[in-house]
């Protein structure tokens, strides 16, 4: 195990997020407090409770997924797609690492940015709303298999995108529409058939509602099923990120 | 000895049907500098590329010191570095940080000492703290090789290391290299600058069209394949080349003031003295004479042209 070049990686990456300090870790904590303020405090002052939760703590699960999410993506993609487009890549092709060391260098960086982030909005919400975690080791468990895998994800999307606007794309097309969609501002049983059967179809309602569910005990979905679908999409990721270093896959002709 | 690197039969045709090398057979002999010539296009970059990991051969082996550079590539790429022609390099590190960066990568533990060592023979001490971006392209350049060199690798691939560089900065370069190889370390040097494989290389390979069409030591390649010219300087000139002398590979210049005899200079009997016989029986009386080598780049020229002429 090439333990030195996983660290080489890893610092270049957590370099990179010290040099970019404002963008990579404020900015996103800050726009996520603005949610808190308008949504939490402002309008939710104002709204009923949602299985007896207020709905500004009701909202924190789906709010910090969707930056977990997110930023998972973005700095994973970022982080393998610029060396590929700039062609610093090369340095990482000729050493002696081996396809997991890479994948461990950068997956790890990007998942420790965003659980950085991620602890970031958890006490900046505590200025705006009050909440509690009733199972917190679920709560850390989802946390990290949720960074890990969506960093995994981000890695794929890195590699597989050939311009900046690919590597946009999913992020902005997909995953933000489907974690506003998967209720994070709402329970899916308040929706009318069929767009509640529909709901259940969107992966990212499972991850929202584990997360609810390790945060005050109640759910849409089984917290199994949310745990199990984690899981799955954590194992797509990894056969696709596998099949990308067997196959080369725009990395290596 | 066995050879440092030994190419076996590597071929590589990319997804979209072109072949970029057709069976390449080639031994690096330990501790020499090789120069491998060709033309833009010719596969010397896609052949360098499949050594140091970077590109999948489509076909054949190639082994490191004895080790499979796929099998085994862990070891295979410790013994590796590889100065690319692009100067990629991440513009907002510092100099230190991204050689230090690159030993890492390959393993080795963190060694200021030894970093310092490379940025001060490669003159990039005082550069030390600056960012990448603020540097020249001559400066980028050095620390492209102080990054290869940082792992210290007993191979160095150096992938047309003086291309956009001026000339003084040029001649440092091969003495560092002159330097690294008296060390020990094999390099290998891909250029189409002539003068470069001329001043620095032991053997020469020419590349053409993904096919090796020669390998040779440098010298008795100039000895073998230079074609020699003797220039005759006359007393008189002549209007037109007297029949006698219609034998012989000869010349006559514009003004009829030089003959110029073209003559293998690998032939046991270069006629030089029987023309001189014939010249002195016509009653042409010379001035001066002068010979001249033809150059490492003529030889390539009709190296590469050959297989053009030969369709």
């Amino acid at each position: 195990m090439n333990l030195n070049g996983i660290r080489a990686i890893y610092l270049f990456e957590m370099n990179r997020t010290r040099r970019t300090l404002m963008q990579s870790v404020i900015s996103p904590v800050l726009s996520t407090s603005l949610y808190f303020i308008v949504f939490g405090t402002a309008i939710g002052s104002r709204m009923g409770e949602i299985d007896g939760i207020s709905y500004g703590a009701f909202i924190i699960p789906g709010l910090l997924m969707l930056s977990l999410l997110s930023e998972s993506i973005s700095n994973a993609s970022f982080g393998i797609f610029f060396p590929k487009f700039s062609g610093t890549i090369y340095e990482v092709l000729s050493a002696p690492v081996s396809p997991f060391e890479i994948v461990a260098g950068y997956v790890g960086a990007a998942a420790t940015k965003s659980l950085i982030i991620g602890a970031l909005i958890l006490l900046t919400a505590r200025v705006f709303v009050d909440y509690s975690i009733a199972h917190p080791v679920w709560m850390l468990a989802f946390l990290l298999l949720t960074a890990l895998t969506f960093s995994l994800f981000g890695f794929i999307i890195g590699v597989w995108a050939n311009d900046f606007q690919q590597l946009q794309v999913i992020p902005l097309m997909v995953i933000t529409p489907l974690t506003f969609l998967g209720g994070a501002f709402y329970s899916i049983n308040m929706l009318p058939e069929p767009w509640h059967t529909l709901t259940l179809f969107n992966p990212v309602v499972y991850l929202i509602n584990g997360f609810r569910w390790a945060f005050y005990g109640v759910a849409d979905v089984h917290m199994g099923l949310s745990l199990g679908m984690t899981l799955l999409f954590l194992l797509i990721c990894l056969t696709a990120v596998w099949w990308i270093f067997r196959t080369g896959y725009r990395i290596k002709p | 000895m066995q050879p440092i690197i030994q190419i076996q039969g590597v071929g590589k045709t990319y997804a979209s049907g072109f072949t970029a090398l057709k069976s390449v057979h080639l031994d690096i002999q330990r501790g020499e500098i090789f120069a491998l010539l060709g033309p833009n296009g010719a596969g010397k970059t896609t052949l360098i590329s499949i050594i140091c990991g970077l590109v999948n051969a489509s076909s054949g082996r190639v082994l490191a010191d004895g080790v499979d550079i796929v099998d085994d590539y862990r070891q295979a790429r410790r013994l590796i570095g590889l100065v690319p022609q692009e100067l990629t390099t991440d513009a907002f590190e510092s100099v230190w940080d991204t050689v230090s960066f690159s030993r890492g990568l390959f393993g080795k533990p963190a060694d200021p000492a030894y970093i310092e060592k490379i940025l001060r023979q490669l003159s990039l001490w005082d550069k030390r703290h600056s960012k990448m971006l603020a540097l020249s392209g001559g400066m980028k350049r050095r620390v492209m090789i102080a990054k290869a060199l940082s792992h210290e690798p007993r191979i160095l691939f150096l992938d047309e290391p003086t291309a956009g560089v001026d000339v003084e900065l040029r001649r440092d370069m091969w003495e560092m290299v002159r330097g690294l190889r008296d060390n020990g370390v094999t390099v290998i040097l891909t250029t189409h600058y002539i003068e470069e494989a001329e001043e620095m290389a032991d053997r020469i390979g020419v590349i053409s069209r993904g096919e090796l069409i020669l390998v040779e030591e440098k010298d008795t390649l100039m000895q073998q394949l230079g074609q020699k010219q003797l220039h005759l300087i006359l007393q008189t000139p002549l209007a037109t080349l007297p029949e006698a002398l219609g034998q012989y590979n000869l010349s006559l210049s514009e003004d009829g003031g030089r003959l110029t005899y073209t003559f293998d200079a690998h032939q046991e009997t270069s006629g030089i003295a029987e023309l001189l016989r014939v010249l002195s029986t016509e009653g042409i009386d010379l001035k001066d004479l002068q010979s001249q080598q033809s150059s490492l780049e003529e030889i390539f020229v009709s190296l590469v042209h050959q297989p053009e002429q030969n369709q």
